[in-house]
């Protein structure tokens, strides 16, 4: 049997149905269906809660990927892709999910689906992607009302925090724990370009750094370079995060130094990454219901 | 006598040597840059010094630049990498109003008159995207030694369209094109494209004005090059030693400060 390669550096795929929820008797099934350049994520929604996710990378083709992502959310359910009411694409290859009905931009997606983790009290959405970062904000419904992206550069993006990973051998789920285990803040390494601060990194660690020093220089340049874009936008509490790095606490932690306030803490039973197809489905359902 | 000119790069220290009295090029020296930059800086010295047959004595005054001039505490004097450029491609080729110089990590272009002086300039240092950091990281991406890359694209049939800017996300693009069954080279080709975009975008800010001359390591990539002249639609002049015009620079400037001021 062929060994899979285990990619530390990556965060890990997954799935999980919701205990205690159950779709038989539902009036509404609906998927958001988000693919993303690095990972791929499909939210099962009944009757506009939350009953089963599945997070997995991206492959070479979104449609590909897109099935992949969606009958894994759906394994061990009994459902298929045929009983889904309405299906929502969204993210980098929104447009190639072929059992979709629409597609939505991931903005729009993120704000809705914070509004429906956190709550209606929700104004800046930061959401910290696989080769993009977001800023935006939105108002009590979840409506974008303004927005800032970087995408043309891999420095804070979470394709920055793998490179970082791989370079420095730390499993991604240990970037965060360990860049805490230090006894001075160190000085961030170069924030505009994550070449530059691979460099600067090779130079400290021949000096003779720690890896946990080397990982606090970089994770503090990520929180440097993302609360400039978010000073750009505009900060207005409450504050959530979204993507795979607001998994990680050190980027997170310094982000929050920097800003003077904390990001509100995410649930339990969800995960950070699905907050843009959780977005997807509920607009899948109010399409569905606007359809009938 | 002599005096000397010595340009601490990302990548490359270099050191040229001139004749005090007479801009005449004695000897060239330069080391790749490890960990100690001053071990880099004292090698090329050392290699310039033996080319030239002299000692440290000799050399009387010594002007560094480059973004590790505080790796030459020993230097009398430092001038910007912008001011250095003009003043060496001057000399090399009269005719020159716009340097264009692409190092490991840093692109940068200097306008300057026709004594050499250094008028106007611009740069960028807050990106690897356009630098030669950019090409070693494709090259390590699509297995092809860095030596190929130049001629490779000149073979190339067409350029398919990039959409990465930034270096880390277009390892990841050329991954994808291999996967399409894009060739190496029409690869090599569309990154090239890519990047002399960014540079030109950069030079344009400045204002283009003949001749131009293209300077620093890029300039030995014969793909780049020619992308550079299509996409400027202009000839561009390089110098034989294109590594060395900074450091050259440098002693052109070394060997006027050191002159005695005139009575």
């Amino acid at each position: 049997m062929a060994e899979e390669k285990k990619e530390f550096w990556r965060w890990p795929e997954y799935r999980r149905t919701i205990p205690g929820k159950d779709w038989k008797g539902a009036e509404v099934i609906t998927a958001g269906v988000d693919i993303g350049s690095v990972s791929s994520k499909t939210a099962i929604m009944v009757d506009g809660e939350l009953y089963a996710y599945a997070i997995m990378r991206t492959g070479s083709s979104s449609a590909g990927s897109a099935e992949k992502v969606t009958n894994w959310a759906l394994e061990g359910t009994g459902l298929t892709v045929k009983d889904l009411h309405y299906t929502v694409g969204t993210g980098y290859g929104r447009v190639n999910v072929p059992f979709a009905q629409r597609a939505i931009t991931e903005i729009a997606c993120h704000a809705r689906g914070a509004n429906f983790i956190w709550g209606p009290t929700v104004r800046t959405v930061l959401d910290m992607g696989g080769q993009d970062c977001k800023a935006i904000q939105c108002d009590s419904r979840g409506k974008v009302s303004n927005f800032l992206m970087n995408d043309k550069c891999a420095a804070g993006t979470g394709r920055g925090m793998e490179v970082f990973a791989d370079l420095l051998n730390v499993p991604i789920e240990e970037v965060g724990p360990r860049s805490m285990e230090i006894d001075e803040e160190p000085e961030p390494v170069s924030s505009t370009c994550v070449v530059f601060a691979k460099t600067e990194a090779v130079g400290l660690l021949r000096a003779g750094w720690p890896t946990e020093q080397v990982l606090a220089a970089y994770t503090a340049a990520m929180a440097e370079r993302i609360v400039d874009l978010l000073n750009r936008v505009g900060v207005e509490k409450d504050f959530v995060i979204t993507g795979g790095i607001s998994k990680n606490i050190g980027v997170v932690k310094r982000l929050e130094d920097r800003l003077g306030f904390k990001a509100l803490p995410m649930k339990p039973e969800m995960d950070p990454m699905i907050a843009g197809s959780i977005g997807a489905a509920l607009f899948a359902k109010a399409l569905y219901e606007k359809g009938k | 006598m002599a005096v000397a000119g010595i340009d601490v790069g990302a990548k490359y220290a270099k050191m040229v040597i001139l004749k005090d009295g007479q801009p005449e090029i004695l000897s060239q020296g330069m080391a790749e840059c490890g960990f100690d930059l001053k071990e880099a800086v004292e090698e090329a010295f050392n290699q310039a010094l033996a080319g030239a047959n002299l000692s440290r004595d000799d050399v009387t005054y010594i002007v560094a630049t480059g973004a590790g001039v505080e790796a030459v505490p020993f230097a009398n004097d430092t001038v910007s990498m912008q001011g250095a450029d003009a003043r060496g491609a001057h000399f090399l080729l009269p005719s020159v109003r716009t340097v264009i110089d692409i190092g490991a990590e840093m692109g940068r272009a200097a306008k300057c008159d026709e004594t050499g002086r250094m008028v106007d300039f611009v740069l960028n240092e807050r990106c690897a995207a356009g630098a030669g950091a950019f090409i070693e990281a494709m090259a390590r991406a699509l297995e092809v030694d860095l030596e190929q890359f130049g001629p490779l694209s000149l073979e190339a049939e067409k350029s398919p369209p990039m959409n990465a800017q930034c270096t880390i996300f277009a390892e990841s693009e050329v991954v994808t094109l291999i996967h399409e069954g894009e060739s190496k080279k029409n690869i090599i080709r569309a990154l090239h494209d890519a990047i002399a975009e960014r540079n030109i975008s950069m030079v344009r800010r400045l204002g283009v004005e003949k001749d131009i001359a293209l300077v620093g390591g890029l300039a030995k990539n014969v793909g780049f090059v020619d992308a550079m002249k299509r996409g400027l639609e202009m000839d561009i002049l390089i110098p034989e030693e294109p590594l060395f015009v900074g450091a050259l620079g440098a002693a052109l400037i070394a060997a006027e400060r050191s002159a005695p001021a005139p009575q």
